[in-house]
């Protein structure tokens, strides 16, 4: 429901400088998602939103009013943690209820409010536990439920998947992609380092790098014409290949990148040459690698039915208008 | 083998429990004899009389002493365990500068030994007008526990997750709503523990309480109990001097047992994520 705004946002700890000047603008209704390596300041960006840290210079707006130095609990946010930060002595109920019984609300009011986000949630029956009694997907959902009882104009993530085992932290995905659908109007901001959470829940993705906006776009266009090297080997799984040196040389650039579904095993009219010296097959896909000579192998996708005995010389051949090419600074040369 | 080591493992436990427990039996024991029969060596009941337990309450003004006793350890536990729990509040999650300067300074005090401040404080209480008053007491008391009660706490306070904390403060609690309304539930086991040791360490304090107290109106326990006498002054009443200890140690157990589960929770706590 609000706009957010950074203006030459900057965060430092003593001397060492964390966030370096972030600009970015944040749509109404958006799910904006951070995301970046570890160390890259992407949390810290989220607390400096949510009010947890102070911004050491620049400007916040959130639809325009400069919030600064405006306590978390007035910016009208709601965050979920990652390890859940439920309060461990209240039952599921007093959990979501904490926020509104502070801010004076009546209980008719929590009530009713509490018990719709349970409904939404599927944890009504869960309301009168204590967050020791279940489980790590209950817990998050209590989390996310204490976020939306709150009817905040911003929800912060801050990995909130990261303490699930991989089934659940699918299920979760689908169900926090479908809040944001359900409500429609709220921003939500999310921070992961999981490039796979960023591009399926995102509207638009965040990339940060050492304290600085790498590129802000939409998952496609990240994808499809990233703005540097770093991007477009943070983005895409299995990550995108890189070839130097003389490979690059051919097609007039320093680094040449190609993703793994843009290359194909071709004997009989290949561009490069080598062996195969390990592959994965999923079933669906069969991800080959293939050592030309390069610093890494090439990573090939083929067909799951695609099967070749390590140390086959094969012959692979990239889509010529698929190829990434980077100068000397790890900026694209546009063609 | 095994039933050896079993044998000796409950031996040794035995020797420790008789060790540690013996004078106490013996007191009791001593407290309900009369007479000569205080003077002979038993170690089994020979004799059952409660007019030692009579006479102690004749004499003096022994139940308002225990009153005392109570008053002042009572307000000692609730006075040093208000001012620890916010004096931890800020040393275990505000950032400042010398905190870590102030934490060994608070460590510090407690090295000096009652002797050492003994004169500077009377003139201290005597300054402030609260020579002979249980408040006299009550302070030298909660200086003393302090130190101890804060550094407990404060480092029970920082293994709390600080995610707890900040969703508080989302949640808009003020930093007082934080600490009773979230922190104090999850402290209840160190809270326990610091206030009853605090608690026993007021209940058995001696030199304090024998200096700064000049009345018998005024006086806590330990010193009434001290300063019992007998028919005359070459007489000491053994038997009114065990009762008077039997009864002055029976809250202090009952106490313990009340909290024990607790205790033993606040020991721990922290030794393990929950």
């Amino acid at each position: 429901m609000a706009r957010i705004e950074l203006k030459n946002v900057r965060k430092s700890y003593g001397a060492i400088d964390v966030i370096k000047g972030v600009n970015l603008d944040i749509r109404s209704g958006e799910f904006m998602v951070f995301v970046g390596p570890s160390g890259c300041g992407k949390s810290t960006l989220l607390r400096l939103i949510s009010g947890l840290e102070d911004i050491t210079s620049g400007d916040m707006l959130f639809d325009g009013e400069r919030v600064n130095h405006l306590a978390p609990s007035k910016r009208g946010i709601a965050m979920v943690f990652q390890s859940y930060a439920l309060y461990p002595h209240m039952n599921v109920y007093d959990n979501m209820a904490f926020g509104m019984k502070l801010a004076n609300t009546t209980p008719e009011e929590i009530r009713v409010r509490v018990e719709k986000a349970a409904k939404m949630l599927q944890i009504a029956h869960l309301l009168d536990r204590l967050p020791k009694q279940l489980s790590g997907g209950q817990r998050q959902r209590v989390a996310i439920g204490r976020a939306i009882v709150r009817d905040p104009r911003v929800f912060l993530f801050d990995e909130p998947l990261s303490n699930l085992d991989a089934a659940l932290r699918v299920q979760t995905r689908l169900e926090i992609a479908k809040l944001h659908h359900d409500m429609n109007k709220a921003t939500m901001i999310y921070v992961t380092h999981d490039q796979v959470e960023a591009m399926t829940l995102a509207d638009r993705i965040c990339v940060l790098r050492d304290g600085l906006v790498e590129q802000v776009g939409t998952p496609a266009e990240l994808y499809e014409s990233p703005n540097s090297v770093f991007v477009a080997g943070f983005i895409g799984s299995p990550k995108m290949n890189f070839l130097t040196g003389k490979f690059a040389e051919q097609y007039n650039c320093t680094t040449l990148g190609i993703r793994s579904e843009h290359l194909s095993i071709d004997n009989t009219n290949p561009v490069w040459q080598g062996e195969v010296v390990h592959y994965e097959n999923l079933g669906s896909d069969n991800y080959i690698f293939v050592d030309i000579g390069s610093e890494e192998p090439m990573i090939v996708r083929e067909d799951g039915t695609v099967t070749l005995e390590l140390g086959t010389k094969v012959g692979i051949r990239p889509q010529p208008h698929n190829l990434h090419r980077f100068d000397a600074n790890g900026k694209p040369i546009r063609r | 083998m095994k039933s050896l080591q079993t044998l000796a493992f409950y031996l040794l436990v035995l020797v420790i429990v008789v060790v540690s427990v013996f004078p106490f039996y013996y007191a009791i024991l001593t407290s309900f004899k009369t007479g000569t029969s205080l003077f002979e060596v038993d170690y089994w009941p020979t004799s059952f009389s409660l007019s030692n337990y009579y006479s102690v309450f004749q004499q003096g003004e022994f139940l308002r002493n225990i009153l005392n006793s109570v008053f002042v350890a009572t307000m000692t536990v609730a006075l040093a365990l208000l001012m620890a729990v916010t004096a931890s509040y800020a040393l275990a999650r505000v950032r400042f500068r010398g905190r870590g300067l102030l934490l060994m300074t608070i460590l510090a005090v407690s090295m000096f030994p009652q002797i050492a401040v003994l004169s500077g404080l009377f003139e201290m209480i005597r300054f402030i007008g609260i020579y002979n008053t249980p408040w006299a007491l009550i302070l030298s008391y909660t200086i003393f526990t302090l130190p101890f009660t804060v550094w407990v706490l404060t480092t029970f306070m920082r293994d709390l997750p600080i995610e707890i904390e900040e969703a508080a403060i989302v949640d808009g609690a003020t930093p007082w709503q934080i600490i009773t309304k979230v922190f104090l539930p999850l402290m209840w086991p160190a809270l326990v523990t610091t206030g009853l040791l605090a608690f026993i360490g007021a209940w058995n304090e001696f030199l304090f309480a024998l200096t700064f107290t000049s009345s018998n109106e005024t006086r806590t326990v330990p010193v009434a109990i001290s300063l019992l006498s007998g028919a005359t002054q070459y007489e000491t009443p053994w038997g009114i001097i065990m009762a008077a200890s039997v009864l002055v140690t029976v809250p202090i157990i009952i106490l313990v047992l009340i909290f024990q589960r607790k205790i033993v929770a606040g020991l721990t706590a922290g030794g393990v994520k929950g």
